[in-house]
Order: C-alpha cells, then sequence, then structure tokens
C-alpha cells in the first residue's frame, strides 16, 4: 500500500513534457500504433497456428448443429452443382457444344464458390467480428486469410467430391491432375488478396455485404462458370474474348479444367493462362495485403 | 514529478493527457432516415453535426502513470469511460489527442470473443490460446492447469462437450481460466470477478494476485466494491471521462462510497483528503457534453 502513496495524481499543465520525458526515459512504447510492414508481416507469421486453428474452428463449428453433420460438407457443393447442372445442362442446353459437361460445369462451380464465398466472407471478416477485435491483439490481417484458408479447407472436400464426379463419367486419372497444386496455390493467394481488400472497404463500410453478392452474381455470369468462353465468343471482337479470358476467376477455372478434364486439352486454353494465374495472384495478394495493413489501426474503431 | 519517483520504480503505462471521443453514425436528428444518410454521404467533413453524426467525449484530458506491480482499480458509475480508458490503455481504441505509452502489449482478459460456443471446451481452450499468442507447446503444457482451474470437470466429463451445453457460470469459469491461462505484461480485466460461485471468485482472486507477481501491472475494472478492495492498492476514479480521483484504495473508495451513496447532492468538489490522495477537479473549460447513460 505505502508504495502507492509515492505516486502523485497527475496535474494538468506541466506534466505533459514530463510524461512524455518519462516514457522515453524507460523506453515505453505508443500503445496501438502501426507495426511496420516486416513487423507486420512478423507478427502474422507468428500467429500462424490461429490462423489455421481458427479456420478449421469455423469450420466445424459450420455444421455441427445439423444431423447429418460433417457430411453436409461434401453434400453442399454437390447440391450445387446439381442445381446448375438441371438448369444449364438440361433446361437451357448450354452442353451442347462442350464435351464432359458435367465434369466441366462441377468443376467450374466449385472453383468459382472458392472465389465467391472467400470474398463474401471477407467483407464480414472485420465488420463481423468486431468483438474480437476490439477484445485482442493480433495482426488483423489473420482475419480474411483465415476466412479464405477455411474456403480452401472446404474446397478440398468439394475436390473429393469433385473426384468422385470425374471418375464417374469416364475422365482417366492423369499426370496433368498435379497441376491442380498450383492452380490452387495460386487462387488461394489471389482470393486472399481480394478479401483483404474488401475486408478494409466493408470495415469502412458495412455496406458493401449488401451490394458484393451482385457484384459477384455479374461476376460469375461473365466467368464462363457453365459454359465455354472458347467456344460461345469465337464470333466476338477480339477485344471481348481477350478481356473475358483474362479475369481472373475466368483464368483459374480454366487451369483446373486444363489440369483435370482430358478433353480440355491445351488448345482450349487461352493464351499465357499460367502468367495470367501468376500475375493476379500477386498483384491481389501483395495489393491486397499492403492495402489492408494501411489501415491497421484504425479497425474495430467505433 | 519524476523527482518524487524513486528510482527503482519503473513504469509500465503512462496515460498523457488523453481524450477519447466516439462517432456514432446514424443519431441524432432524422435518425436512420435516407436523407440523413445521403446528407452524411455528400456532406462528409463540413457538417458531421447537421448530417446526424453524434460525437461521445468519453474520456477527457486522463493523465496517470502506472507502476510495476501495481494493482490499480478503475471505479466509477455506468458510463463513466472505465472501460474505454482500458481498451485505449490495450491499444484497441485509438485516442482523439494525448498519448498511451507502454511497456510490452497490455492485454484485455477476455477471449470470448474468440471461443465458439459449437465447439467442445476443449478445443475452445486451444483456440483461446491461440488468438491470445501463445503457442501449442505453451497449451498443452498449461491445459490441465486451465482445466483444473476452471473446475469445468469437476461434475463430470464436460470438457469434451460443445461450449453451447454449459451452464452460464461454466462457460464464464471456463472463459476466465483461458484468459488468465497466459502471463501479461500489463494486465486489463474488465468486470471478470463477478463471474462464478463464491469459491471461484476466491479462486481467481488468487490467481490475479500471482499475475501480478509475474507480470507487471493489473487493472480491474469493477463495480464490485468488495473485489476492489481486495485486489487492489491504488484506484483511479473516473466520472463523466475525468479522473476525479487518484489514490490509495480506501481513500477513493470512501468518497465514492459517498458519492454513490447519496446520489444527487454528492459534492462536486470533495474536500482534499490530508493523506497523499488528491482530488482533481473537473477542469472548468472542459467541454460538457451529455453522455449517454
Amino acid at each position: 500500500m505505502s508504495q502507492v502513496l509515492h505516486t502523485p495524481p497527475p496535474t494538468q499543465a506541466p506534466a505533459t513534457e514530463d510524461l512524455a520525458a518519462l516514457a522515453a526515459r524507460h523506453g515505453l512504447s505508443v500503445s496501438g500504433a502501426r507495426p511496420s510492414l516486416p513487423e507486420y508481416v512478423g507478427q502474422l507469421w507468428a500467429r500462424r497456428h490461429f490462423i489455421g486453428a481458427f479456420a478449421t474452428a469455423k469450420l466445424t463449428a459450420q455444421y455441427s448443429q445439423a444431423k447429418l453433420g460433417q457430411v453436409w460438407q461434401v453434400m453442399t457443393p454437390l447440391l450445387n452443382a446439381a442445381v446448375y447442372y438441371f438448369i444449364f445442362g438440361v433446361l437451357l442446353g448450354t452442353k451442347h457444344n462442350v464435351p464432359d459437361y458435367v465434369p466441366f460445369l462441377v468443376t467450374g462451380v466449385f472453383i468459382w464458390t472458392f472465389t465467391q464465398s472467400s470474398i463474401m466472407a471477407g467483407t464480414r471478416a472485420i465488420s463481423g467480428n468486431l468483438g474480437l477485435v476490439r477484445a485482442l491483439h493480433f495482426p488483423r490481417a489473420a482475419l480474411p486469410i483465415s476466412f479464405a484458408l477455411q474456403q480452401l479447407q472446404q474446397l478440398l472436400f468439394s475436390m473429393a467430391a469433385l473426384v468422385v464426379i470425374l471418375l464417374c463419367f469416364g475422365v482417366p486419372v492423369a499426370a496433368s491432375w498435379v497441376l491442380a497444386i498450383p492452380a490452387l496455390v495460386l487462387q488461394f493467394t489471389f482470393n486472399a488478396g481480394v478479401s483483404m481488400i474488401v475486408a478494409r472497404l466493408g470495415a469502412k463500410t458495412p455496406d458493401i455485404a449488401q451490394l458484393m453478392p451482385f457484384v459477384l452474381r455479374t461476376w460469375m455470369y461473365v466467368s464462363g462458370v457453365m459454359w465455354s468462353i472458347d467456344k460461345l465468343t469465337r464470333k466476338e471482337p477480339h477485344i471481348v474474348r481477350v478481356l473475358l479470358e483474362l479475369n481472373p476467376a475466368a483464368v483459374y477455372i480454366d487451369l483446373m479444367r486444363f489440369a483435370l478434364i482430358d478433353s480440355f486439352d491445351g488448345a482450349s486454353l487461352p493464351p499465357h493462362v499460367w502468367a495470367a494465374a501468376v500475375g493476379w495472384a500477386l498483384l491481389a495478394g501483395i495489393g491486397g495485403f499492403i492495402y489492408f495493413w494501411k489501415a491497421e489501426e484504425t479497425y474495430g474503431r467505433g | 514529478m519524476a523527482e518524487q519517483t524513486p528510482v527503482e520504480k519503473i513504469p509500465t503505462v503512462i496515460a498523457d493527457n488523453v481524450d477519447i471521443v466516439y462517432r456514432v453514425n446514424g443519431t441524432g436528428a432524422g435518425r436512420g432516415t435516407a436523407t440523413a444518410a445521403l446528407n452524411r454521404i455528400l456532406r462528409r467533413k463540413q457538417a458531421e453535426k447537421a448530417a446526424g453524426v453524434r460525437k461521445v467525449h468519453a474520456v477527457k484530458k486522463v493523465s496517470f502513470v502506472a507502476y510495476r506491480g501495481e494493482a490499480i482499480g478503475l471505479i466509477g458509475t455506468n458510463g463513466s469511460g472505465k472501460s474505454t480508458l482500458l481498451k485505449a490503455v490495450a491499444g484497441l481504441l485509438p485516442v482523439e489527442s494525448g498519448h498511451i505509452h507502454t511497456d510490452g502489449q497490455p492485454s484485455l482478459l477476455g477471449v470470448n470473443a474468440a471461443l465458439m460456443s459449437d465447439l467442445t471446451g476443449e478445443r475452445n481452450v486451444f483456440l483461446g490460446g491461440l488468438a491470445m499468442g501463445m503457442s501449442r507447446e505453451q497449451i498443452k503444457e498449461r491445459y490441465q492447469d486451465i482445466v483444473d482451474f476452471s473446475g469445468i470437470n469437476e461434475k463430470g466429463d464436460f470438457i469434451t462437450l460443445p461450449m453451447r451445453t454449459y451452464s452460464s457460470g461454466m462457460a464464464a469459469r471456463l472463459r476466465f481460466s483461458i484468459a488468465a491461462a497466459k502471463d501479461h505484461d500489463v494486465l486489463l480485466i474488465d468486470e471478470a470477478l463477478a463471474t462464478g460461485d463464491r469459491s471461484f471468485q476466491k479462486r481467481s482472486e488468487a490467481r490475479i494476485r500471482e499475475l501480478r507477481q509475474h507480470a507487471g501491472t493489473v487493472f480491474l475494472v469493477s463495480h464490485n466494491n468488495k473485489s476492489i478492495r481486495d485486489t487492489c492498492e491504488r484506484v483511479l476514479w473516473l466520472e463523466r471521462g475525468e479522473l476525479r480521483m487518484d489514490g490509495p484504495t480506501e481513500e477513493v473508495m470512501k468518497e465514492y462510497e459517498a458519492f454513490t451513496g447519496d446520489k444527487k447532492p454528492a459534492p462536486k468538489k470533495p474536500a482534499p483528503k490530508a493523506g497523499a490522495a488528491k482530488v482533481n477537479t473537473p477542469q472548468p473549460a472542459a467541454p460538457k457534453e451529455p453522455l449517454p447513460s
């Protein structure tokens, strides 16, 4: 008790320099300042286990109340694919000029869903987790990255279902299936980057979350998820075709189809597709990360 | 003020003239209507007030120095800015003006936000620990201690059940146990001691004393005058965002109890005590904005 008696209560006017000097003398740092970029990367690396555990926990918690439990991890993408097959394959007949239409469609739907749900989760990564942001100290980029990782784990379940579908429809196992791995790594980097961008936007303006479904739906329809850009744009001007094919979602979808489906050969791929895939991943990944870090200290405010 | 400070006393938290202001969208005139929203977007900077952005001056010109080994209680009536000040010390809320200097990273005691009620207690121990920045090995090492401390398994194997099946007291105990498992440089506790039954409260108080020895400084926000008296030896009294008093627990608590005891006619300037505790009179120049209470 006696020690506090020495502590004089703060006096207003002269204290200012004294307190700052006292802080400087004992090497105290300013609370809540934004770390430098290398420090930030270091902090993020230190929290890698949290990122992983948080993603897995979210994924597990998702279906824990359902009777069928984790079966839904596989059922949900399959049902999705079935709906799209019914509408675009059977009712609208988009499948006419595409060989192996079901594998083509299902691959497209799964890969697109990965990007779509990562971005949707990203818009709410900060604004939907304010409690966490206001209670604990960690680099905030852990949240959008963790949500993107959760979607990647979800996609891996879908890919298991996809393999079964491929085999059922007589698509042979090929060495090119290995290419799915670099394609997924690049797509994950891209998704995480875009998630961080929309996370910052969504943190400042939560209204983005209302707008995003419309943006994403438009994006889906131009990305050739259920139709072949290559086949349907033969008559269009060259520039339209190039723009459609350079769209990152289309790039990643085409790469996965190329890797998995033997009838979707190199001729169906646009030129320089790997370069585009790497370029989009680096641009979104690094750009998104820096953009997100720039507002690090403002997240969770009022 | 430095000349009175003995050399061996090491400051851990220095608040230097801190102001904290909340800006709230969509209140005041024409709350939430489309025109008010449009107004807000179009005239962003010029007319914050007209556009329905209300400023709440939650903490006003607060300065204090906290030293290593101290346990400091924060008291004040509801809405006086205690939790806000704590969040700012933790670096979770930006200050409007002034500075908060800290030694190491102060942490708010609380992991509830990171926990998921659909997961088992066991997985939540890991998730909460990781969220606080512990490594997997550290958590494994302390896992048994955390579970034993929480007393969750006293009435059966509850730790392997989802947290949503716990009673509110059990969940609160597990949360406290997880949060208290880590050694913190500066520990900030917001009303945590009110949870659990009497025997758990006793254990919590003991644990906080232990954390204090290991760590540096403990800040405790509570409305429970008894737990403040049991745990803290220094008390900061905040009222309407201003630091009203700063001194040894007994002296401040006496004034505070007098203040809360006879509500309205409380003296605006309590007579300065003969002891070391000085009373900070509210600054006359400070803007008198209404606080929502």
